[in-house]
């Protein structure tokens, strides 16, 4: 096993990758810009940006009208990057891909569509890692139903604590949402797991993939979830643009969420009846170069061995980790055993925007503050972490460069 | 005097360190590192900010860090007063600028003096633009507020 994975990382060539994004090799402060902010947003390949650049000089028109040429090159580009989306996803059917704005947008959609089911006292299981975007629209809807959000409770490092997890799960419990990978900890929560548990108890599942899909390719019928929700941006494709799978019963039995052109079947004052799947849940003209460019950046990833940008990244944080002990009073936030190349972290007496000010003057960027994950924040009594977060196109010298900067830092204020 | 009224007038920022020896001693600065430990160290100048005073009302709202502002306008000479206090050095730093600025001038002064040409020529622009999300722009907001509140009480 070790042996395919040192094989697979010399295979990969960074230096040739980092040339398929054009705004990687420029300079921020008068430095080489050490882009560490992945998590937020990752950059597009040039394949991305060639795929939206050509569809709005040479086929762009509204979609599904089939009036002219124009307009069926559209569509088929459009509904071809949902068939690149199913692919990505092995889902059953294109049926049971929605396009959504975002991670968020998804989350909404799947909260306002199961508030129908929900009742008095029923429970909506989440995590105490979760972003805002899986905490905040579960809330809104409990508001209106009078069911109750429920948090799982972590350990110390960072993980589920899976006892916790089952004492919650129980009869009231309607609905399970829950991060695939935390965006702060990068902890890898088992959801095979999580699943299969609540799904024996006829628990609906909702996986907030965000932060999973930049580093591995989610299975939806292995999984066996009943939603997944991802954003674009995060995965080398444009932003505007997300996704929500969901599986066709569940989406057949919900109402729609927007009203408009597209979504519907018939209109009229009587009686207005819905769109088949997938339309049904895509109201107005869609964001179609950022479909587009959606599936140009997953046929950028396939193009790829994602074996070895896996391995690539798993070195990325094992020489970060290793150089933790090079800047005293640095504490890492999660510290899973199964994590993405994602580093929060505190340093003694020095305030996260501190840091982040001061690497920004070297070039360096990364996030600082609460990750809207203010309940995480109030669990490791923290007003915020800063946070580098990894892609693939990140070298072993930029790991380095972060943390000379970090010494750096603590010179300045000794 | 109270304790508090106190604070304001041993309040160095404005009065003992002025503008001039700040810009004179940024022109001697010559890279980053030098400059951002002499914004660390001006941080260092600001009077300690009294614990009654940390209450909802004068907390300033979209910082990263915590920040804390009050005032205290001194009638007789027509001078206003101001303290900041924040968890994060360099904000501190950038807030003792901004006090050299306009810490114990009248109300009317304070108005017209300009703070974002003041952080052009220091070069550190980027950190009050409206695209930061350090709360220098709302700590300017709200100090301008206060100013424009006074003379309209005048």
């Amino acid at each position: 096993m070790s042996n395919l994975s040192e094989a697979s990382t010399a295979a990969l060539d960074v230096e040739a990758l980092r040339r398929d994004f054009p705004i990687l090799s420029q300079q921020v402060n008068g430095k080489p810009l050490v882009y560490l902010d992945n998590g937020a947003s990752a950059q597009k390949p040039v394949a991305v940006l060639d795929a939206m650049d050509r569809y709005y000089r040479e086929m762009h028109a509204n979609v599904h009208r089939g009036a002219h040429t124009l307009g069926d090159r559209a569509t088929a580009a459009f509904e071809g990057a949902r068939e690149t989306v199913r692919r990505f996803l092995n889902a059953a059917s294109t049926r049971e891909i929605i396009w959504t704005r975002g991670t968020t947008e998804a989350i909404n959609l799947v909260a306002n569509g199961l508030a129908p089911r929900l009742r008095e006292g029923d429970e909506i299981l989440v995590s105490r890692m979760e972003h805002h975007a899986n905490i905040v629209p579960w809330q809104m809807v409990a508001e209106r139903t009078g069911a109750r959000v429920v948090p799982i409770e972590l350990t110390a490092e960072g993980e589920l604590d899976m006892d916790a997890f089952r004492q919650r799960l129980g009869d009231r419990t309607r609905v399970l949402a829950i991060a695939h990978v935390s965006n702060v900890l990068g902890t890898i929560n088992p959801v095979a797991e999580l699943i299969a548990e609540a799904r024996a108890l006829g628990v609906v599942t909702v996986i907030d993939g965000a932060q999973a899909v930049p580093h591995f390719r989610p299975d939806v019928q292995a999984l066996d979830c009943d939603f997944y929700a991802f954003s674009s941006h995060k995965m080398f494709g444009p932003t505007g643009i997300g996704v929500l799978y969901g599986k066709e019963a569940l989406l057949e039995a919900m109402p729609p969420y927007q009203g408009g052109g597209e979504m519907i079947e018939r209109v009229s004052f009587e009686r207005t009846t819905w769109n088949q799947l997938p339309y049904k849940f895509e109201a107005g003209t869609p964001a179609i170069a950022e479909a587009v460019g959606l599936g140009a950046a997953i046929d950028y990833l396939d193009r790829l061995d994602r074996t070895a940008l896996a391995a690539a990244e798993d070195a990325l944080l094992a020489r970060a980790n290793a150089l933790v002990d090079t800047v005293p009073g640095m504490e890492i936030i999660g510290t899973a055993r199964r994590k993405v190349p994602v580093l929060s972290f505190k340093i003694a007496g020095l305030h996260p925007s501190d840091i982040g000010t001061l690497l920004d003057q070297q070039g360096i960027a990364i996030r600082t503050g609460h990750h809207c994950a203010m309940p995480l924040m109030d669990f490791y009594a923290v007003p915020g972490t800063a946070r580098a977060s990894f892609a693939f196109y990140n070298t072993l010298d930029e790991v380095e460069q972060l943390f000379a900067g970090l010494r750096k830092i603590q010179r300045l204020f000794a | 005097m109270t304790v508090q009224t106190r604070a304001f007038l041993d309040n160095p920022l404005g009065t003992e360190t002025t503008l001039k020896d700040v810009l004179d001693a940024f022109e001697f600065l010559d890279d980053w590192e030098e400059r951002y430990a002499y914004i660390i160290d001006l941080g260092k100048q600001l009077p300690p900010f009294p614990d009654e005073a940390r209450v909802e009302d004068n907390y300033v709202h979209g910082c990263q860090s915590q920040v804390w502002l009050i005032h205290h306008y001194d009638d007789a000479r027509d001078r206003l007063y101001l303290l900041i206090d924040s968890d994060a050095m360099i904000v501190r730093g950038l807030a003792a600028i901004i006090l050299v600025a306009l810490n114990g001038k009248s109300p009317r002064d304070l108005l017209t003096t300009d703070i974002d040409e003041l952080f052009e020529q220091l070069d550190l622009f980027r950190h009050i633009s409206p695209t930061r999300g350090n709360g220098l722009r709302a700590m300017v907001s709200r100090i301008r507020d206060i100013a424009a509140a006074q003379l309209e009480r005048d």
